[in-house]
């Protein structure tokens, strides 16, 4: 799967704007890249593993709220900053 | 009144170092270098531009050590640690956050650091944070990992003391002034808005609220136990027995064993009164205190009453009151929050604050005379004193 990453989140990525990872859910996914780089989930999942207000997780393009949410292999998953998080 | 008392610890020599101002802001933190003179001063480009920085904290145990509470508009809270004065940063391993809640039970989510204070002198590696909403945590790894204070995250009463969400200030309630007693790291006071003072004897197992005599005229109750709004809570270091607090409602100090604050600010001015933000305190004479009022009639316009920016010393622990403006515009609008505003530790102390305008005023002669060395930064949030060796 494809793993787009928003400016924000690049720090944690190596500057990389698109990863490859892998999970059947969105959950099992950014758990796999926090592996590869520490600190990234919990910039976007709080500790009662809710996506954090002002982020965005699309599934081909189709917005999901849950960690739970399936994915399926070869699918595109874009993590968007919503322009309401500005400050 | 309360007897003054003499100091418990010997007074230190002043400091005779250079001097660098921690400014956190809204979009980064900003390091504000003096020479020894105090009179020429540098600022560094932003550090993490864009984040929002509540607080940043020099560890004065090893002078190298600054540790940052940031937070942007989208990710969530973290921490990060320079070992370097800044040179490079790492973030927290394990950043504070709160447990997660068993299957069907909602819990708490941090966000954002507020507060940070070193641990005891007897403990190097420890500090403290406090969080909105309401939180402990305690790092013993300098700064590394984070775990929560059990004996106030997860106390019994911490819902009832904290109130809800909708309690605390605008920008969401939080734990502030952690104070830790230089004779025993045990001992620490904390402050919440809301929740009030609470005090701690045993290391944070435990928690008792320490509120009495102080106003909370925006609650119902008369005299209530719990529910006060602190802004600023403060220790002194020399006089450990002695508190002082800038609240909501007044300026109040303490002299323990007794338990009753006193309103020392009855005796400022009408005309200002003695609702503020900050706090700061000699870090030589505990008799004389620094505070910056703010308009808190009507809707609370949080700006300097009349608009004339003014910090006012008292120099017999409240008994009277002198304005110190030299320098200051004659017509200002800013706010002082409550952790923007600090002392070094010099002869004569020197006094710094940063405005919501984004400006840091400096005083090299304990209030007497101000000059405005940084300007056109973002809304400062935090400014605390570096002392440097050289």
């Amino acid at each position: 799967m494809k793993v787009r990453i928003p400016t924000p989140l690049r720090s944690y990525t190596a500057k990389q704007s698109v990863l490859e990872a892998d999970g059947a859910t969105v959950g099992e996914m950014l758990a796999e890249i926090d592996r590869c780089f520490p600190g990234f989930r919990f910039r976007i999942v709080d500790e009662q593993d809710g996506i954090r207000e002002h982020i965005k997780i699309f599934i081909n393009e189709k917005p999901v709220r849950s960690l739970s949410a399936p994915l399926q292999p070869g699918d595109t998953i874009d993590i968007i900053c919503a322009l309401s998080g500005g400050v | 009144m309360t007897t003054l008392k003499r100091p418990s610890h010997s007074i230190p020599k002043p400091a005779a170092g250079t001097v660098a101002v921690l400014i956190g802001t809204r979009k980064g933190a900003f390091i504000l270098r003096g020479d020894k003179t105090r009179r020429n001063w540098k600022l560094s480009m932003p550090i993490f531009l864009g984040h929002i920085v509540h607080h940043m904290v020099l560890d004065p145990r090893d002078g190298r050590t600054l540790l940052i509470a940031a937070r942007t508009g989208h990710l969530g809270p973290t921490v990060f640690r320079s070992t370097d004065f800044g040179k490079t940063w790492r973030e927290a391993e394990r950043p504070p956050a709160f447990p997660k809640a068993p299957e069907g039970q909602k819990g708490l989510v941090l966000d954002h650091v507020f507060w940070l204070t070193p641990g005891h002198g007897s403990q190097p590696d420890v500090w403290y944070a406090g969080s909105s909403p309401q939180g402990l945590f305690r790092s013993e790894d300098g700064g590394r990992t984070w775990d929560g204070v059990s004996g106030f995250n997860d106390h019994p009463m911490r819902s009832a003391w904290t109130g809800g969400i909708g309690d605390g200030t605008p920008d969401g309630p939080k734990l502030h002034s952690i104070n830790i007693d230089p004779r025993d790291p045990k001992h620490m006071y904390v402050g919440m808005s809301s929740g009030g003072v609470f005090e701690s004897v045993d290391g944070g197992k435990d928690w008792k609220p320490l509120n009495k005599g102080c106003a909370a005229d925006f609650l119902p109750t008369p005299d209530p136990e719990y529910g006060h709004d602190p802004h600023c809570v403060l220790l002194h270091p020399l006089m450990p027995d002695r508190l002082y607090q800038q609240n909501h409602c007044g300026i109040y100090l303490m002299e323990r064993p007794e338990d009753r604050w006193i309103r020392i600010g009855r005796n400022m001015p009408k005309r200002v009164g003695d609702i503020g933000f900050p706090i700061v305190l000699h870090p030589h004479d505990p008799d004389t205190v620094w505070v910056f009022p703010m308009d808190g009639t009507e809707v609370w316009p949080r700006t300097s009453p009349d608009g004339k920016p003014a910090c006012y010393v008292t120099r017999n622990a409240g008994k009277t009151w002198k304005p110190l403006d030299k320098g200051f515009p004659r017509r200002a609008w800013f706010t002082v929050k409550r952790q923007a505003m600090a002392n070094d530790a010099h002869e004569p102390v020197g006094l710094y604050l940063g405005t919501t305008s984004g400006e840091v005023w400096v005083s090299r002669n304990e209030g007497a005379s101000w000059t405005c060395p940084a300007r056109h930064l973002p809304e400062v949030y935090s400014v605390e004193v570096a002392e440097l060796s050289k």
